[in-house]
């Protein structure tokens, strides 16, 4: 019977579903929230809207859209752990909220979701959205292969937030850094919740990077050569290139530590001739590009911010594609600066200290071209262009923390410290982040057909940047005095406390911030009439400005052709609209639901590898192989939408303008 | 753009991407060696490479690998070409090949299990199964990608959206030819000679 229950069930025992009050809470929580959404559907008869416009949808708007909802969902979670690990910190553990299990079971959850699922979700969300509108086109090259992305990026999602229900999550950090995530010291299943959440949604981001990478050099519209195209794409290029070098490693890097745990190898076990620093290379070889591949397309959103509002073409176009690309090709050159306290010695030290420093000269290029960009231009202060004005700030001063840091020497004190969580925190949050809410804000319109409310979009953004200061600057303090991170309690006498409440206090503004953001979400939605806009609200110089609001499923009933960088800009000052339509066939894909199967079996297939259900592996793993076949067998997976049936379309549009 | 122009856009794009799939591919086993090389000398009191490997063995599963890189080459000059017969008798070939060249492996895998040696030996060994076992887990891929072009080039006669699946099969096939070329190289010539 034993043995039976063991071959069913695994590791899983009715003990896994008890957690500490806090912990059931949020999974009681969570559940509740789920049966509420079903009872919904249910009610208001919405899961056939549901099944046919979204879950089975191949357009890359809504699939740009469900990425951009996963991820704000997934930011409010984030934030909450932050919340309480604020909360531990503050009050140095008296108010016995966390014990240090869960402590570092939420530091852990808080740093890999905020990066996979809220860094990541946000940007592919953007590239769906706005990448084939801007280059003209009508969909990415591989509709399908988009849909299996993004339900991957979402089985992974559920991979890592099943912790609060079943199981326990990794205490091992957001890297995962063995010895202490090998068996040995993590024998439970939360290291493997990592693994296989991070391995699922990795993979949709690789294929996703794929997509983009073929989209972009291949669907441009007709005289939109690479240096006509618009910034914005330039920065999803050099991004998506980094994501198809260094998705692999960290493929390589998860799966070498899945077997060590599930095989017994010995590939970063300190003993029989493991090397636990050997993952350390391995993860940032990934991990620093990482970091630029999501701030890379922060940087092309606040390109197009600051040139909408400052009406004037960006300073530097050429400058800006060339700094692009350079800080592409050395984000390879700079993991070891994550670790010089390995040892690797002064010469390799230097070499790595030295390219950190490098780097550093391309992103101050971009930073001046930006302000100079503004330089004489009429300036709208409009709800993005503060957010990036707050980006220029914060990133300048973490950007500097970050020369600091690539001196070796200086690294050796800062290594560990708040110092340096407060340096990532400053580039991330103010440039991944600020870069999103500015793109959230400034295309949102084209999307809906309504403007966000302004009002509440910049008292949000001022208890954003000042929350964010007050947080994050006692932390760089805090560094110096020697605190290190993911202290869960620390000596009274160190007199680090009262930094520690101030940051805490800053944390809460912030959470004004974000309350105020949702706020701003759901009274302009209520309110839409009031702001309902046409094609071009701030008068956008690119070419997803020119198609309706909100756009048809083709974008474009006709193709454009391009002969200037900022494309509709020009057409807007000659008084040209797109060119008079001839109306052709154009061919769609279908919907398909095949996406959505393969993210299942996906989760089910990680699921039964982390509870060790080896009969629930298999079929998690045929079922993703079968979906697959029987979709790629499909020879006829395009619709035709006629030339007659685009006219009447158009025409409905014409209709409403006037 | 017309319908016919776009699916010749359609394809380009297609194999655009798996060129470039080949290329993160070529990355993960880039990844998977460097691991091997650090490892190479950490065999924790187990055997080297010198004591386990039998290089004609090697050798013998090396030949049939390339002669199945010819045999898809020939398969696909021969759908190009129209010669249906032809091109099946080689990817038949080519699947023969491949079935032959994975059992071997796995014989060998076998017996350095049923030696004692498995992967929970030492750094040494992990690295070498997961590398050669990457290898041959992409042949297998292969093999059931073959097993179902086979199966719907005979049954639909030859359509050309399976002539140009047959292509990229073929590209994948010579890749981890090229990759095996490496294999052979790094892991057993370098490890198993004195």
């Amino acid at each position: 019977m034993q043995d039976f229950l063991q071959m069913v069930f695994g590791r899983l025992t009715p003990q896994d579903f008890v957690h500490e009050p806090i912990m059931a809470g949020a999974g009681i929580g969570m559940v509740l929230a789920l049966l509420a959404a079903f009872a919904g559907l249910t009610i208001f008869k919405k899961w056939g809207w549901l099944w046919r416009n979204w879950i089975t949808a191949l357009d890359p708007k809504k699939i740009g859209i469900m990425y951009i909802v996963v991820a704000v969902i997934m930011l409010l979670r984030g934030f909450a752990d932050a919340l309480l690990l604020r909360a531990q910190q503050a009050t140095n553990g008296s108010a016995e909220l966390l014990n240090s299990d869960h402590f570092q079971q939420i530091f852990s959850a808080h740093g890999s979701i905020m990066i996979f699922f809220v860094g990541m979700g946000l940007i592919f969300g953007l590239f769906n959205l706005i990448v084939p509108s801007q280059i003209g086109s009508r969909d990415v090259a591989f509709p399908f292969l988009n849909s299996v992305s993004f339900w991957l990026f979402t089985a992974g999602m559920i991979l890592i937030n099943m912790p609060m229900v079943v199981g326990e999550f990794s205490t091992a950090g957001w890297l995962a850094y063995p010895p202490l995530s090998g068996l040995e010291y993590s024998p439970g299943v939360g290291v493997d919740y990592w693994i296989w959440s991070l391995q699922v949604a990795g993979i949709g981001s690789m294929l996703s990077g794929i997509n983009f990478f073929v989209t972009i050099i291949k669907m441009r519209a007709p005289g939109m050569t690479l240096l006509k195209m618009p910034i914005f794409t330039w920065s999803v290029l050099t991004s998506v290139s980094l994501i198809m070098f260094a998705f692999p490693i960290l493929t390589v890097t998860l799966a070498l530590l899945s077997l060590d745990r599930t095989l017994g190898m010995h590939f970063f076990t300190s003993m029989a001739g493991g090397n636990p620093m050997m993952y350390v290379n391995l993860i940032w070889a990934w991990g620093h590009p990482e970091v630029y591949i999501l701030v890379l397309p922060a940087f092309g959103v606040f390109s197009e911010v600051v040139a909408t509002f400052s009406k004037k073409k960006l300073f530097g176009y050429t400058s800006m594609v060339i700094a692009l690309i350079a800080i592409a090709v050395l984000s390879f050159t700079v993991w070891l600066h994550h670790f010089f306290t390995m040892g690797a010695g002064a010469d390799v030290n230097t070499f790595f200290g030295i390219m950190t420093m490098v780097i550093a000269i391309p992103t101050g290029v971009k930073v001046f071209n930006w302000i100079f960009t503004m330089y004489r231009g009429r300036v709208e202060f409009k709800t993005p262009m503060l957010w990036f004005m707050g980006f220029i700030v914060t990133f300048t001063l973490g950007g500097l923390a970050g020369v600091m840091m690539s001196v070796p020497a200086v690294d050796f004190q800062f290594h560990n410290s708040l110092f340096l969580v407060a340096h990532f925190h400053t580039m991330i949050v103010g440039g991944v982040l600020f870069g999103t809410f500015a793109a959230i804000t400034y295309w949102f319109p084209k999307f809906a057909g309504f403007t966000l409310n302004e009002k509440l979009g910049k008292i949000a953004f001022w208890f954003w940047i000042v929350g964010f200061m007050v947080a994050f600057i006692p932390l760089y303090i805090l560094g110096f005095m020697g605190a290190t991170r993911r202290l869960d309690h620390y000596d009274p006498s160190m007199g680090w406390q009262g930094l520690f409440i101030v940051a805490g206090f800053g944390v809460v503004l912030i959470g004004i911030g974000v309350f105020f953001q949702v706020l701003q979400l759901v009274y302009s939605i209520w309110k839409r009439n009031e702001n309902r806009v046409g094609n071009d609200p701030w008068g956008g110089r690119t070419l997803e400005w020119a198609m309706h609001t909100p756009p048809p499923e083709y974008n474009f009933a006709v193709i454009p052709t391009v002969t200037n960088r900022d494309e509709y800009w020009e057409l807007k000052k000659k008084k040209k609209t797109l060119k008079e339509p001839e109306y052709e066939d154009i061919w769609l894909p279908k919907n398909s639901a095949a996406g959505a199967i393969v993210g299942l079996f996906a989760l089910i297939f990680g699921g039964a590898i982390i509870w060790h259900m080896w009969w629930l592996m298999v079929i998690g793993l045929v079922g993703v192989v079968v979906t697959l076949i029987i979709r790629l067998t499909n020879d006829e997976p395009d619709y035709k939408l006629s030339a007659a049936k685009v006219a009447k379309h158009e025409l409905k549009f014409k209709e409403k303008t006037v | 753009m017309s319908r016919a122009e776009e699916e010749v856009a359609n394809q380009e794009k297609k194999t655009l991407g798996f060129w470039i799939y080949l290329m993160t591919d070529c990355v993960l086993f880039a990844a998977l060696f460097a691991t091997f090389a650090v490892l190479r000398g950490n065999t924790a009191g187990g055997p080297s490479g010198l004591e386990i490997f039998d290089l004609p063995f090697v050798l013998v599963e090396t030949m049939l690998l390339l002669t199945s890189s010819f045999t898809i080459g020939m398969a696909l000059l021969g759908s190009v070409r129209g010669y249906h017969k032809q091109t099946i008798f080689w990817l038949i070939a080519t699947f023969a090949l491949g079935v032959a060249f994975l059992s071997m492996e796995l014989y060998e895998f076998n017996m350095l299990v049923a030696e004692g040696n498995s992967w929970q030996q030492s750094g040494f060994l992990s690295a070498y199964f997961t590398l050669v076992g990457a290898h041959g887990l992409h042949i297998a891929v292969g093999l059931l990608w073959m097993a179902v072009l086979l199966i719907r080039l005979v049954h639909f006669k030859f359509r050309k959206t399976d002539i140009n699946r047959l292509a990229l099969l073929g590209l994948f096939w010579h890749f981890l030819d090229v990759v095996w070329i490496f294999i052979f190289t790094i892991v057993y010539l370098v490890g198993g000679m004195a």
